[in-house]
């Protein structure tokens, strides 16, 4: 993964760069920054149309954003109609870049830095009692610590369940299976609208990271060399 | 070199993050540009959901009379409930593409082969509400009336204001495709479309056209009232 050393750019920089995201990998993590605001800024304009989860007279599924009204910077389409059109058109580039990603980390093999496995659950711990100051020394890892594996492992599945439920939404009668699976269509509702916030909790400490602990990975994810204090991890 | 190259790269994300967030702050629905093409998708959405999606012989989860919610919402586009002058003059024309045109009146669907079923309602809005419909089901109505080989959409229209819905033939020959004298075992009251409406659990309240005064075979695609505004035209669920 490493470079062929720093000759081909002369740089006065203490660290030569390393090879660290390929250009799919940067390409589907944009893209996907991009269209999921497009797909939740929709999401909020549709769900004003009926601002709670459960049927007609209630009961309601809890949820604080029961009769919410989210503010007009926040929500793409304009009207309900212009929503829905928005988000049944980024889902499809959505889904493709998804699939596009996985199909990258199965073909290269980058899939076993990334995925979460029981294996991992020690070094996991581990890395806890780090950030909680219990543990002195940071624990050796490869590209990703375990909590970075579980982090992207889950936000992957959550990605997969958003898909899903949105289906069972979509089609409450013609799979009809997948939303009974969602405890039907008002609970396939609110599962799809859970997974907005887990992704607005992820991105909100994602940055919240990079910027805090590795402003050099910003970089890496667009330009694909990473330049930073962890050249190591690689 | 691919520095420059990557420089550029960023700002044009930097520029089209710039006019996503631009776009959500004014409530866009894609504007003249951008509009058509999400038309164009919902098109594409439309035929995955009529010829991929859609099964013409599943049926519809159906519910006890003991699950009806307490509440159905009813929508007219008119200001006030529409209503008849003259119910007993009122018809149900069927025409187009048809070799046998029929005048059925309410009794004349009440003589055909009854179907019930209490069901869930889809709203577009998100909402939802179970209740019980009876009626004839539009397949009966097409075996009277012997559509063309050409006939392949049905045009519903109402005296709610010019309110109409076009209907692919698949959809309308479901069995659970019905035009509905009933609701909840009553007589359909004036705020859900009385004397006669479309009814259907496979497609969104929208394409459900209250009010009926024809149905007319065509061969060409007919808009409808929501839809020509933007809403998806298949709304099948």
């Amino acid at each position: 993964m490493t470079e062929p050393a720093a000759g081909a750019v002369t740089d006065r920089r203490p660290h030569p760069g390393v090879r660290r995201h390929h250009w799919i990998v940067r390409l589907t993590h944009w893209a996907t920054a991009l269209l999921l605001a497009g797909m939740i800024a929709s999401g909020l304009q549709i769900f004003e149309a009926y601002a709670r989860f459960g049927d007609r007279g209630g009961p309601f599924y809890p949820s604080p954003f029961t009769g919410a009204q989210f503010p007009a910077w926040s929500r793409l389409g304009g009207w309900l109609a212009g929503a829905l059109n928005w988000h049944f058109a980024l889902a499809w580039p959505l889904v493709t870049v998804g699939l596009l990603y996985l199909a990258y980390l199965v073909g290269s093999g980058e899939w076993r830095a990334l995925l979460f496995r029981p294996r991992d659950v020690p070094g996991a711990l581990a890395m806890m009692q780090y950030y909680l100051r219990l543990r002195r020394e940071h624990p050796p890892q490869g590209k990703h610590n375990p909590l970075q594996k579980l982090a992207y492992t889950s936000i992957y599945l959550f990605g997969v369940l958003s898909v899903l439920t949105g289906f069972a939404i979509y089609k409450p009668v013609q799979l009809g299976w997948l939303t009974a699976l969602f405890g039907g269509f008002q609970g396939a509702r609110w599962w799809h609208n859970l997974m907005v916030w887990i992704f607005v909790g992820f991105t909100i400490v994602h940055v919240v990271l990079v910027f805090a602990v590795d402003p050099a990975s910003l970089r890496a994810m667009l330009t694909g060399e990473y330049r930073g204090r962890f050249p190591s991890h690689d | 070199m691919t520095r420059s190259t990557d420089r550029r790269g960023f700002l044009r994300l930097a520029a089209a993050g710039g006019v996503a967030s631009l776009a959500a702050a004014c409530g866009w629905d894609g504007g003249n540009a951008v509009r058509p093409l999400l038309l164009d998708v919902s098109r594409v959405n439309d035929w995955v959901g009529e010829h991929i999606l859609f099964s013409p012989t599943r049926l519809a989860k159906t519910y006890t009379p003991a699950e009806r919610s307490v509440e159905l919402p009813s929508y007219f586009i008119s200001e006030m409930t529409p209503m008849l002058r003259d119910p007993r003059a009122w018809r149900l024309r069927v025409d187009g593409l048809v070799r046998q045109p029929l005048e059925l009146s309410l009794d004349d669907l009440m003589r055909l082969p009854r179907t019930s079923y209490t069901v869930k309602h889809h709203c577009v809005e998100g909402w939802s509400a179970i209740a019980s419909w009876h009626g004839a089901p539009v397949a009966a109505v097409v075996e009277r009336c012997q559509p063309l080989a050409s006939a392949t959409y049905i045009d519903f229209r109402s005296f709610d204001a010019g309110y109409s819905n076009g209907w692919d033939m698949a959809s309308a020959m479901h069995p659970q495709t019905i035009l509905a004298y009933g609701l909840n075992d009553q007589p359909l009251p004036p705020a859900h479309g009385a004397p006669l409406r479309l009814y259907a659990p496979t497609k969104l309240g929208y394409k459900l056209t209250k009010y009926l005064v024809s149905m007319t075979f065509t061969d060409r695609r007919p808009g409808g009232y929501w839809e020509d505004q933007g809403y998806p035209w298949f709304g099948g669920v």
